[in-house]
């Protein structure tokens, strides 16, 4: 696709060359990752399409709403509220960040042992490889951790990056901090259309993203909710969930419903991709950013499928909806917004017990056989709090494996075993429970 | 003949075992470029009923021969279980990785621990810094044992614990000492990683890292527990290997 996007790429101040060598490697890696897999649903094709045309199409788009003046805001962080920037008419995107390839890169400015995924998309603005990257007006930023806080004073050197403040406790008043940033955001969101966003806008764009959740969620139930029938491979289903930070939300809540549509079909008719005995695994942890599909290809290459990721690109995205029933001003709209936001358990927030909960009562809903707790390496708050986690989850007897891993393939053998072991305990587990007795 | 192979990081065990259980067969070599042809070369004549792989080379075996495949974990606890039939815990080092595994009854296993990647905390780092104090690695432990004052390693890394021992070298410390303090610094990454297993007796030390006489002693002492190891502790693996294709008959 590369030759044909060369004027945009240049456009956009790319180094083309080493963007080339990028696409070349994935699309190396797509097709023996999701193209080989056995029995895909017929409506992947769409998103197999978005992957694609991930740097080329849709940069097109989203191109094509910067000339007429939308905004456009490159994000990193499920805590920037895209429902205004949707109503302002902008694109409100996630950044390049799961891949190893920008963080020789990174690691000209910043240390060694941080967390891999803000390296990575520090790399990609170093290595003027990230189309969304480069098209953005200005980056969004948070301050969800320490390396990500320090990392956008640098990341500002290079392109326009502000920082949200998010709290790290839930008091009241934290809401009242968090409620003044969403209110600036909306303002900064109001300068770059040059006028205030109307309540039918900001409605509009609430309720845009709302379908798109809503869509997520059924998803997420066909995945999961029906111990006998695994419609979707956990990949294509991590996929998806990747794709939602980018694709346009309107066209993607539809083909995500068509998708459902056949795994509805697929589960009435017993149609799964894998066999009965199969361990159905829950992912909790830190986010999977495109092309980080690592630890579902080694669980799915090794025996196990992946029925949910209880992650940013994944559940803690789309489990919360803004209720804008009966809300009459932007004031009410904002409101409810805030109060859904709060809601994102994320392990930057302390105390975070409102978590542990969900994921039990998430395993025992789905009726998983166990449950992988992934974090990226060096990020602390989700490594720190998976000891809580996996206590409670031992104290429920739920058999639980630890995974700390970054982008590089070099300890893909060491997870491996790790992961052969646990689907053998938790396969003899899942068949010892199937015993009916003599 | 019943056979386990361990294809390992550092090194290829083979084990054969008839109908008894008992021993007939026994063979270690060191890991090639090609161990399934190292395998096939060995087991060539033999009258082999049955062949299961684990190690990290298991896959390449299975694709070799056809053999089932059982994980390290797995493994690892079987073969303990053989030597120990009342074994609770597991605490295995390897050429690339250290693991704690607790073991249920019939010797299967209900949990374990992994150290992450790279070689620290792993037998390539008693290794590498045998080979840089010029002692053979079987008198190691024996040699270490001799040390006369404590020195503190405190690089987890076995690159730069490397170094460390090099700067120790130039300071003229004694080698046995240098040697102690490896042997500690491996001790109490495995004990740490034990210890968040709560391991219950009996213990019981596998791998070639066993074979190390001052890190069994430093683990008693850390773990507060009486340490046992098994005839063949290197080959742990591969018995349990062989065992599981035994089942199967």
């Amino acid at each position: 696709m590369s030759e044909k996007y060369t004027q945009m790429y240049k456009e956009l101040g790319m180094d083309i060359e080493k963007h080339n060598e990028l696409l070349n490697a994935l699309m190396q890696i797509y097709p023996e990752f999701f193209l080989k897999q056995d029995n895909r649903p017929k409506e992947m094709e769409y998103f197999d399409y978005v992957m694609s045309e991930i740097h080329g199409k849709r940069i097109e788009e989203i191109l094509k709403k910067k000339k007429q003046g939308k905004p456009l805001v490159g994000t990193f962080c499920i805590f920037v509220p895209e429902e205004i920037v949707v109503g302002a008419d902008g694109a409100c995107y996630g950044l390049c960040g799961g891949a190893d390839f920008s963080i020789p890169d990174a690691e000209r400015d910043l240390p060694r042992n941080i967390c891999p995924l803000i390296k990575s998309a520090y790399g990609f603005k170093v290595q003027r490889t990230c189309p969304y990257t480069q098209s953005s007006d200005f980056i969004y930023g948070e301050t969800s951790c320490e390396a990500k806080k320090k990392t956008w004073e640098l990341l500002n050197e290079l392109h326009p990056t502000h920082v949200m403040h998010i709290p790290q406790m839930k008091r009241e008043k934290e809401k009242e901090l968090w409620k003044s940033e969403v209110y600036d955001f909306k303002k900064h969101i109001e300068k770059v259309i040059d006028r205030e966003l109307t309540f039918e806008e900001l409605k509009k764009g609430i309720e845009i993203i709302n379908k798109k959740r809503e869509a997520m969620q059924r998803l997420d139930r066909l995945r999961g909710m029906y111990p006998d029938v695994v419609p979707i491979s956990g990949k294509d289903g991590l996929l998806i969930n990747q794709i939602s930070f980018y694709d346009d939300p309107e066209r993607f809540t539809k083909k995500v419903h068509e998708l459902c549509d056949e795994l509805e079909e697929r589960i009435k008719d017993k149609k799964s991709v894998v066999s009965k005995e199969t361990p159905r695994i829950m992912v909790i942890g830190t986010p999977m950013a495109p092309p980080n599909w690592k630890l579902h290809h080694i669980v799915e290459t090794t025996g196990g499928v992946i029925i949910n990721e209880e992650a940013c690109i994944g559940h803690r995205y789309y489990k919360d909806n803004i209720d804008v029933e009966n809300a009459k001003t932007i004031d009410d709209l904002m409101d409810r917004m805030l109060e859904r936001y709060m809601k994102i358990d994320c392990a930057c927030f302390t105390p975070n017990d409102e978590r542990i909960e969900k994921i039990i009562q998430m395993y025992k809903e789905r009726k998983a056989d166990g449950i992988i707790y992934y974090s990226l390496s060096f990020c602390h708050t989700y490594n720190v709090e998976s000891k809580k986690v996996i206590d409670r989850l031992q104290a429920e007897n739920i058999p639980v494996l630890k995974i700390e891993s970054d982008y590089s393939m070099e300890d893909v053998g060491q997870i491996k075993t790790r992961v052969e072991a646990f689907l053998e305990s938790v396969s003899f587990r899942k068949q010892a429970n199937s015993f009916k007795g003599i | 003949m019943y056979y386990g192979v361990d294809v390992g990081s550092t090194y290829t065990k083979i084990v054969g075992l008839d109908k008894k259980k008992e021993i007939v067969d026994l063979k270690v070599f060191d890991t090639t470029i090609n161990p399934d042809e190292t395998i096939r070369d060995y087991l060539k004549g033999k009258k082999v009923q049955m062949l299961v792989a684990t190690g990290y080379g298991r896959h390449m075996i299975n694709e070799a021969f056809g053999a089932p495949v059982i994980s390290e974990i797995k493994a690892h606890a079987k073969g303990a279980y053989y030597f120990f039939n009342d074994v609770k815990t597991v605490i295995d080092l390897g050429g690339q990785d250290s693991k704690v595994i607790k073991v249920v009854e019939d010797g299967n296993f209900d949990n374990f621990r992994m150290n992450d990647k790279c070689a620290a905390g792993t037998g390539k780092f008693i290794e590498i810094a045998a080979g840089r104090l010029q002692i053979p690695l079987e008198e190691f432990g024996e040699f270490c044992k001799k040390a006369d004052k404590k020195v503190q390693i405190s690089s987890m890394c076995a690159v730069f614990a490397e170094s460390e021992v090099i700067s120790l070298i130039a300071k003229k410390e004694k080698p046995e000492n240098i040697g102690y303090g490896i042997i500690e610094s491996i001790a109490n990454r495995l004990a740490a990683m034990a210890k968040s297993l709560r391991p219950e007796e009996k213990i019981v030390f596998t791998g070639g890292g066993a074979k190390n006489i001052l890190l069994k002693e430093l683990l008693e002492e850390k773990l507060q527990k009486k340490i046992f190891i098994p005839k063949h502790p290197q080959m742990m693996g591969a018995f349990g290997a062989a065992l599981s294709g035994l089942e199967l008959a």
